[in-house]
């Protein structure tokens, strides 16, 4: 595998946490100007690898064994001294959450400059201002006096990148740039990324868990599992036959609408964790086609074609049918489909939802007036069926939470009227409508033990009938063991903790369920489950999902109609077919563009600058400033609504 | 024949700690306060600060137990003096008095003075330090010397005697820090040991300025010192969690009200109202002097004056921090959840924010303790701590003012409190800093 020209040559790379071994000889080669990405799920030790390079390991953890080269150096015999010249130097790394990454008192123009001095190139003023051009930050003088609190998050990161080339860096290590950004920044940041990489013909290690990412960004990619690398291949070769069973799973598991009508491939089973001694191939337990010498001895590598190396016992690749690596079929009652129940006729709607509006007051002074208003949500009108799946889509800030939890009476609307099955609502309504919330580390009380988290909706709406027995069959219903109601949740994995917040939330038996981002804290492989699993509930017990997200292609996989946010109102609403198949708002197009896809074909059209704060929203159209369509009509009012077809509605006043 | 007497501090203090180990018992039930009070047992530092702290508290309890002692004669008639079974076992400290000053050890007094017939002017003999030597002192030194190889001696075998009595303990818990705990006890047997013998000849720490034995004052201060560092915390405590907590978790005009209450406490200087609220204490003591039937219970009433004034004006930094701590909590998604359920505010304060901050009370309760002994001492010695009958670390100090202004100077009762007072505070800051990395919530589990 070894390329003749390589920049970064790792061998046989360990690293030792206690006795543990989180990542294990780990070998790859970087040559120059290519970009190597590094692609596994949380745990597997990708982020480790890279801090092992730069040797910023923390404090428990040390390079057990191993060898870096970067270019002539060996970097494992530098001295710290000698080693801080490398970091930040020819060596550049970026991470993933730029507003910890930077210092809240400095500005960032003062940040950059020290980046220079500190690799002594001291005309400062000047090189600051052209790096921040360089990396896309309109207005660079002005911003460069700026602090970090006063820029977006994409500037923040955009300033990041500036730091570490202000070191000139041969190669840049880049740990997840944009899992922290929403989709449109995203496409900026990795175009701002690629174009750099090219123009100074940089290496660059990228590591993420997002195929899309790296299907556009990559030249060769790096699969790892459970602190090994298991396969190394080309792009093309990569997307087009992976060859390791983990990897084809992890395809098979994304949701797309070639999934739609089908349960999603999952890996059974969870990473074993570090410190496991294993005795054959790690990935053993979980794989579909394990030979019986797998558990017995380690896989070696093989060629499967030039460049393309897997860890694997299997001789030849199994021929591919249908869809990448699935392998499962679904035996799922009828079809096995997730389930979506056709309109019912006449009846009124599950949820209907008109003129909608939180919000929040701006205080100041001493008497603590309101001088503003926040308009967090502005308007929402939303219609939900029984049995049927919603989406709201939109990104960060344009006020789709706000939305879930004024209708489930969580946050007080201040305009706006709600009506359950046609009657009016005011409130909670605890036994009708739920909620799964985003973070299953901040949703469950780590004091409780499952079985009391699971039962306390029964014990605070007093309902009828043992308790303990329903909260067994609650867990058997999301597919855990009854006997784990006596533990507590810190013992459990995201997904599985995922599972006893819907757990809880179904107890009371509502009849809506709102889901707001329950799978993005989650791996793809545990997402695939948990959007499995909602499917099935959804078929058995005929509920009604308010989906909150900002994943297309979770939307794509299972909403019968999607709304998309902008700034607190609903800027196009239909179909999932109508809308992300045929979108007519320019907003819906760009954020569909942004979309990194495995297919490839790039990504187009997209949209320039940070949304609008919703304090003080561009008058007109919010979305003119970034729109490419805009004319003077747009400047100067909100559009109305234009409806395209029976259930398509559009706010723009040019729908393409 | 005695008459035991139940003080309200006494009570205060055993109901303090009945409910320590009711505490205990929970938090061993208690998954996650299990884990890290068996992380503060595995720890060196915190087994060794705990020992000492037990032996403190072993004088603290000794000290409160409280009787009166029957006159002699035939009716039912009682000492006036109020005595404790400290004061019973240290019998020969309290009544071996010396005219004034000596300093430790000594075999004379501090001061020279006039003797009787014409002898001049030489420092008179004492009564009872070093009695045993008769008029000839020459042999003062190898006595002291023989007594504190014998006290080592003693202290030795009381140690292994400790030893084997640990051994059924060590067996049932082997993962605690049991050599910390053993060779603190060593050093403690050590030092005891000699003080043990030599007190019964000399005045080990010297006398003070009425002739009291300066070991014996020393002893009794550490009651009031863990008094006045537990039972404050037990009186602010309540308050500090319920205000803290609700005005974080309810908002709007309760917090407001709340936050206007504790700002405006923390404005007025802390000493002045204290200062302010002792003094008027005194004058209602004073007024009613037929509220107390012993001059003991006045001073006991004073004493819990202080303890709850310092609670008053202590509670608001709690009461602040756990305030910040509930409105981070309450935006949390189980709290959400838990709303969304519908379960009632009091039982979502209950249930999932006050166990989510014990935490913060637990080491709030830790770090104020040494804090508390510190107060104390300063607040007596611009006098307006304990009652004067009350002896303290803070009432020693403040005599050690003069007798610092001597020449020469007396430094044995400052250096003697001093000395008492820094063990203390240092074991019981020792100890919270473990329990806090302990409870910390960001420490690895
Ligand atoms: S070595 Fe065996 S168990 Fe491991 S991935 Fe290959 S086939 Fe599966
Ligand atoms: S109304 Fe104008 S600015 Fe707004 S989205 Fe449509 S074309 Fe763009």
């Amino acid at each position: 595998m070894s390329l003749p020209m390589s920049l970064l040559r790792v061998r046989d790379l360990s690293v030792a946490i206690g006795d543990a071994l989180p990542v294990e000889d780990v070998s790859f080669d970087i040559a120059a100007g290519e970009t190597f990405a590094l692609l596994g799920e949380s745990g597997c030790g990708k982020s480790l690898t890279a801090l092992a390079l730069m040797r910023l390991l923390p404090p428990a953890a040390r390079i057990a064994s191993g060898a870096v080269r970067f270019a002539d150096t060996d970097l494992c015999a530098l001295s710290e001294a000698r080693m801080r010249d490398v970091r930040g130097g020819k060596l550049g790394m970026i991470f993933q959450e730029p507003s910890s990454s930077l210092n809240p008192v400095m500005t960032v123009g003062a940040q950059i400059a020290e980046a220079l001095r500190l690799h002594g190139d001291a005309a400062a003023r000047e090189r600051v201002v052209e790096l921040l051009a360089a990396v896309g930050i309109p207005d660079p003088a002005r911003r460069a006096g700026e602090y970090p609190f006063q820029m977006s998050g994409g500037m923040k990161q955009r300033a990041m990148i500036a730091m570490a080339l202000a070191g000139e860096p041969e190669l840049l290590i880049a740990d997840e740039p944009t899992t922290a950004l929403d989709v449109t920044i995203q496409a900026q940041v990795l175009d701002l990324l690629r174009a750099l990489q090219r123009r100074r013909a940089m290496a660059m290690l990228l590591i993420t868990h997002d195929l899309g990412v790296v299907a556009n960004m990559a030249d060769r990619v790096g699969v790892m599992y459970a602190g090994q690398l298991v396969e190394i291949a080309p792009r093309a070769a990569f997307f087009a036959a992976p060859g390791h069973p983990y990897a084809r799973r992890l395809f098979a598991a994304l949701p797309d609408t070639a999934a739609r009508r089908s349960r999603l491939a999952t890996i059974p089973g969870s990473v074993p964790p570090p410190g496991t001694r294993h005795a054959g191939c790690r990935f053993v337990e979980r794989c579909g086609e394990a030979l019986p010498v797998c558990h017995a001895a380690p896989p070696p590598w093989r060629e499967y074609a030039p460049g393309h190396a897997v860890r694997c016992h299997l001789p030849a690749l199994p021929v591919l049918a249908g869809k990448v690596g699935v392998t499962e079929g679904n035996p799922c009652g009828t079809g096995g489909t997730v389930a979506d129940a056709a309109a019912p006729g006449g009846a009124p709607p599950l949820l209907a939802v008109s003129d909608l509006q939180v919000y929040f007051p701006i205080r100041k002074g001493v008497l603590r007036r309101a001088v503003g208003h926040v308009r967090a949500v502005d308007g929402v009108s939303l219609v939900l069926h029984a049995g049927r799946t919603l989406a709201l889509v939109g990104e960060s800030g344009c006020g789709k939470t706000t939305v879930g939890k004024a209708i489930l009476g969580l946050q007080a609307p201040s305009g706006g009227a709600l009506a359950l099955d046609g009657a009016p609502l005011a409130g909670l309504a605890p036994r009708r409508m739920q909620m799964v919330f985003q973070d299953p580390y901040g949703s469950l009380n780590p004091r409780l033990r499952v079985g009391e988290i699971v039962a306390e909706g029964l014990c605070a709406l007093r309902l009828p009938g043992d308790h303990a027995a329903q909260v067994r069959e609650l867990l058997a219903q999301v597919g855990l063991d009854a006997a784990m109601a006596g533990r507590y949740p810190h013992e459990f994995s995201g997904g599985q903790r995922q599972r006893i917040a819907i757990a809880r939330a179904l107890a009371v038996r509502p009849g809506l369920l709102i889901c707001d981002e329950p799978t993005s804290a989650l791996d793809v492989s545990v997402q695939a489950q948990i959007l499995n699993l909602l499917g099935d509930l959804q078929a058995r017990l005929g509920l009604a999902y308010l989906f909150i997200t900002h994943n297309i292609a979770v939307v794509d996989y299972l909403a019968r109609e999607v709304a998309v946010m902008y700034l607190g109102r609903i800027v196009e609403r239909g179909t999932t077919e109508a809308v992300l198949r045929g979108a007519r708002h320019p907003y819906t197009q760009a954020l569909l563009a942004a979309v990194p896809r495995i297919a490839g074909g790039g990504v187009e059209a997209r949209v320039a600058g940070d949304p609008p704060s919703p304090a003080n929203p561009p008058p007109g159209c919010h979305f003119h400033p970034r729109c490419p369509r805009a004319e003077a009509r747009c400047r100067a009012s909100y559009p109305d609504e234009t409806t395209l077809a029976a259930d398509h509605v559009v706010r723009c006043h040019f729908p393409a | 024949m005695i008459k035991p007497v139940l003080l309200w501090s006494d009570l205060l203090f055993f109901l303090l700690i009945a409910a320590t180990f009711a505490g205990g018992w929970l938090a061993a039930r208690t998954e996650h306060l299990r884990l890290a009070w068996r992380r503060v047992g595995r720890s060196r530092v915190a087994m060794a600060a705990a020992t000492l702290l037990a032996a403190f508290l072993l004088i603290g309890v000794l000290d409160s137990l409280h009787y009166r002692e029957r006159l002699p004669g035939d009716g039912e008639n009682y000492a006036v003096e109020v005595r404790s079974a400290l004061d019973a076992l240290l019998t020969g400290l309290r009544t071996r008095q010396e005219r004034t000053y000596s300093a430790p050890l000594a075999t004379h007094l501090f001061a020279k003075e006039s003797l009787e017939g014409d002898q001049g002017r030489d420092f008179p003999r004492l009564k009872h330090g070093g009695a045993h030597l008769g008029a000839d002192t020459a042999g003062h030194g190898a006595d002291l010397l023989a007594k504190t190889v014998q006290g080592m001696g003693v202290g030795v075998v009381a140690w292994l005697v400790l030893w084997l009595g640990f051994l059924p303990a060590r067996q049932a818990a082997p993962h605690l820090a049991w050599d910390a705990v053993l060779a603190t006890l060593f050093a403690l047997c050590l030092v005891a040991g000699p003080v043990l013998l030599l007190a019964q000849g000399y005045h080990v720490l010297g006398t003070d300025k009425v002739g009291q034995d300066v070991l014996y004052l020393t002893l009794k201060s550490v009651r009031t010192g863990l008094l006045i560092g537990t039972l404050t915390t037990l009186i602010m405590l309540p308050a500090a969690v319920a205000l803290g907590l609700l005005a974080g978790y309810a908002g709007g005009w309760i917090d407001d009200v709340i936050q206007y209450l504790y700002t405006t406490l923390n404005s007025i200087p802390g000493v002045l109202l204290i200062a302010a609220s002792v003094l008027m204490m005194q004058v209602v003591i004073d007024t009613h002097p037929d509220w107390f039937a012993t001059a003991a219970e006045r001073a006991d009433a004073r004493l819990l004056a202080l303890c709850a004034i310092l609670g008053i004006t202590s509670w608001t930094g709690l009461c602040r921090l756990l305030r910040g701590e509930a409105l981070k909590l309450r935006e949390l998604e189980y709290v959400q959840a838990a709303r969304a359920l519908g379960v009632s505010g009091a039982r979502i304060l209950w249930r999932h924010i006050l166990p989510n901050v014990m935490h913060i009370v637990m080491i709030a309760i830790v770090m104020d303790f040494s804090g508390l002994v510190l107060a104390e001492a300063v607040l007596s010695y611009i006098g307006i701590g304990v009652d004067p009958n009350t002896v303290s670390f803070g009432s020693m100090i403040n005599t050690a003012r003069m007798e610092l202004a001597r020449e020469p100077m007396v430094w044995w009762s400052l250096a003697a409190a001093f000395a008492f007072m820094f063990v203390l505070v240092l074991a019981a800051n020792l100890f919270a800093d473990v329990v806090r990395d302990a409870f910390d919530p960001r420490a690895s589990r």
